[in-house]
């Protein structure tokens, strides 16, 4: 070829054929605590405090207290839920990014048991009303982009997020139908005398979202690693026509995840407004749909690393706070600070699928 | 019936900030990579603009200010911010081959963290004594509209009674269309999107092409911010106040299948659809009606969505290789 060949380049990427999983963690961990190094300088440079302080108040932001503690659990425990729900429609590469939508009508369903059912039904059969149909909302907000998928191949990741928006506004809507006081705008505890359809406390009133994420977990590691239905999401997600080939109807693969996927939101958004908050918002979930998208992806779709992603997350959120009300900083540093945490994790991916190897002198012409 | 000359207008001003940043989304997923970061980007798009004339009113403060200055300020300001977070998404998805929708959506967490704390704190900081963030006066710069506007009626106020920065929305997207279709790079740019190996062994620059599309996407998105921030709210930064609209922006790129031109109308037409729950009746008690109204510009999104899906013409596809890297060693 011409002379543009002869300068060989100063490095080029290889891809690597095995990685140790130690060396896989590794590589993770250098890039977890170089973010937390960079992280913590800009926290200085904004405080004027040095940065073992900030790492000692980030700690006891998180687990200053048992108060602190527990609810950091059971932020951890919601987040985690709604990450497993989106990771078996991850794994067949289908991109939902409506959890947010999904969970919020789940708990918006809730709310509406609560209110229509409160004065009318037991508290026991009220509860009942309240899983079936919070997971069933959930089900159907996901099952409407699921369909389209797999009927005209509609874009999922743009469907999802329009159905987030609607789940929003019908939200929005139900507040002001059922707003008390008139004119506030806002619906308040519900049932604040009687707590009908408040989930019972399981011990402590934060045990029991952490023990249902431990039950979901345990479900979705059995139910991708050991299942049919595992097997087949992860031939769907492989390849589409491997999967065709080998006789699995794509479709409905594509369906039966998402309503799974969706189901599970849906009791997120139960647990959300029964069992921790005892009413409804429109930012209830607080971007936790879209959280929930990195949690399970750094976790590269494992359930059981999916803990360690979603504490990750959780804590530095949480440790973020309180160092913003510390200092009388806007809330909104944490997000900085997780994006600094995600960009490094998201990057560092590359040095364990790929090594560079520099140019040599010996190779030269 | 609706008062169509006090209508059309407030439903431009919607509309721009959806212009620019359907437009800039466009220029990026015709290279192949599909940007979700863009509503991160818009906000510190427009932060970053605020910070500039944040800074730049407060040195002169009191004294006059160079009216050039108080425009290129921001401005220059706006897009640095937003090219840095086009150079981070081209380095993590082209040169580290990161998941585009991960990486996008890390920067949209960023973008808006971003936004609202220097929105929130920008004033704690700096150390200055103001209330709050009003940059009225640099406002005044950007939202000032030609001087007989007001004298020619009807015609004036919908055509001319804008800033500048709305005109050059649709002159930017104009050119992009022009350029997407009628010269070499936009042909060389669409390779690359369609078909990045065939692009590659053709002996076009696949990363340079996907670098420099995504950066410019992205600046080009900033300036939505910035108009938003600067002639919309007239410089008063609330944090949050932007909103949804750059999902919004990466929706128009698929209900304008991909063309910038057909997006100028269109941004316009869901401007309008944004504010036409103001202007429709819903009666004294039922309030409730309005959040209602206000879910129809996601509602026809996704109806639009799921007509071409359904109609599966040819033209109307995004760009084949959209959302997926390219590594030369790996075809």
């Amino acid at each position: 070829m011409t002379e543009k060949t002869q300068k060989e380049p100063l490095f080029h990427v290889v891809k690597r054929d095995t990685v140790s999983r130690r060396k896989e963690w590794t590589i993770r961990a250098v890039a977890i605590i170089s973010a937390l190094i960079l992280c913590s300088g800009i926290i200085a440079m904004f405080t004027g405090d040095n940065p073992v302080e900030i790492y000692r108040s980030i700690f006891l932001g998180a687990f200053g207290s048992e108060r602190k503690t527990w609810i950091t659990l059971q932020n951890i425990s919601v987040l985690l839920i709604i990450s497993l729900a989106l990771t078996p429609a991850f794994k067949m590469q289908f991109w939902n990014i409506g959890g947010e939508g999904q969970v919020l009508i789940g708990g918006l369903a809730s709310a509406a048991c609560m209110i229509c059912f409160g004065e009318k039904l037991p508290n026991g059969m009220v509860i009942l009303l309240m899983v079936i149909t919070s997971v069933a909302a959930g089900a159907v907000w996901a099952l409407i982009p699921a369909v389209l998928k797999a009927r005209w191949n509609t874009n999922e990741t743009l469907s999802t997020l329009m159905m987030n928006y609607i789940a929003i506004q019908l939200t929005a809507y139900y507040i002001i139908v059922w707003e008390v006081p008139k004119g506030s705008g806002k619906i308040g505890i519900i049932n604040q005398n009687t707590a009908v359809g408040w989930l019972p406390n399981v011990g402590n009133k934060y045990l029991l979202p952490i023990i249902v994420a431990v039950i979901v977990t345990a479900f979705i590691y059995i139910y991708q690693k050991y299942t049919k239905h595992g097997f087949e999401i992860a031939v769907v997600g492989e390849s589409r026509n491997t999967a065709l080939y080998a006789g699995i109807k794509v479709e409905r693969v594509i369906v039966r995840t998402m309503l799974l996927s969706g189901a599970i939101c849906g009791l997120a958004g139960l647990l959300l407004v029964g069992g921790i908050n005892h009413t409804v918002t429109t930012t209830i979930v607080d971007s936790q749909g879209f959280t929930g998208v990195m949690v399970s992806w750094l976790a590269k779709f494992n359930p059981i690393a999916m803990i360690a992603t979603s504490f990750l997350i959780v804590f530095m959120d949480r440790g973020a706070s309180e160092i913003s009300t510390a200092f009388g900083l806007n809330q909104s540093f944490a997000d900085i600070l997780t994006g600094i945490l995600l960009f490094f994790i998201i990057g560092c991916e590359f040095f364990i699928r790929y090594r560079i190897s520099f140019r040599t002198g010996k190779e030269k012409h | 019936m609706i008062d169509l000359v006090a209508f059309i207008p407030r439903a431009i001003q919607q509309g721009i900030p959806l212009m620019y940043g359907s437009c800039g989304e466009t220029i990026t997923e015709k290279s192949g990579n599909l940007n979700l970061g863009i509503p991160g980007v818009m906000y510190v798009g427009g932060i970053s603009g605020v910070i500039g004339s944040f800074f730049y009113e407060q040195s002169c403060a009191g004294k006059g200010m160079n009216g050039a200055l108080a425009i290129m300020i921001p401005l220059a300001c706006s897009l640095l911010g937003s090219l840095l977070m086009g150079l981070l998404y081209s380095f993590l998805t082209v040169s580290l081959r990161a998941n585009q929708n991960v990486t996008g959506l890390a920067m949209t967490t960023f973008g808006i963290g971003f936004g609202n704390f220097f929105g929130g704190s920008l004033i704690k900081i700096s150390g200055a004594d103001v209330p709050s963030i009003a940059l009225s006066a640099t406002s005044g710069y950007f939202s000032r509209s030609l001087p007989f506007a007001g004298s020619l009626g009807w015609f004036g106020k919908i055509f001319l009674s804008y800033g500048f920065l709305a005109y050059t929305a649709v002159v930017i997207s104009l050119l992009t269309a022009y350029v997407f279709k009628h010269t070499r790079m936009g042909l060389h740019l669409r390779s690359v999107g369609e078909s990045p190996a065939t692009a590659d062994a053709a002996g076009i620059n696949v990363t340079k092409y996907k670098y420099v599309a995504t950066c410019i996407g992205c600046m080009i998105a900033g300036l939505g911010g910035l108009y938003y921030v600067m002639d919309y709210a007239c410089g008063v930064w609330s944090n949050d106040a932007f909103g949804d609209r750059g999902w919004l922006a990466i929706a128009l790129v698929i209900f304008t299948i991909w063309k910038p031109d057909i997006g100028i109308l269109s941004s316009v037409l869901f401007g309008g659809l944004y504010i036409l729950y103001l202007y429709l009746p819903t009666g004294m008690d039922h309030m409730e009606l309005k959040e209602l109204y206000k879910m129809l510009p996601y509602i026809v999104t996704l109806i639009v969505l799921i007509i071409t899906s359904m109609r599966n013409k040819r033209e109307d596809q995004p760009p084949q290789s959209l959302g997926t890297n390219y590594f030369r060693e790996e075809r």
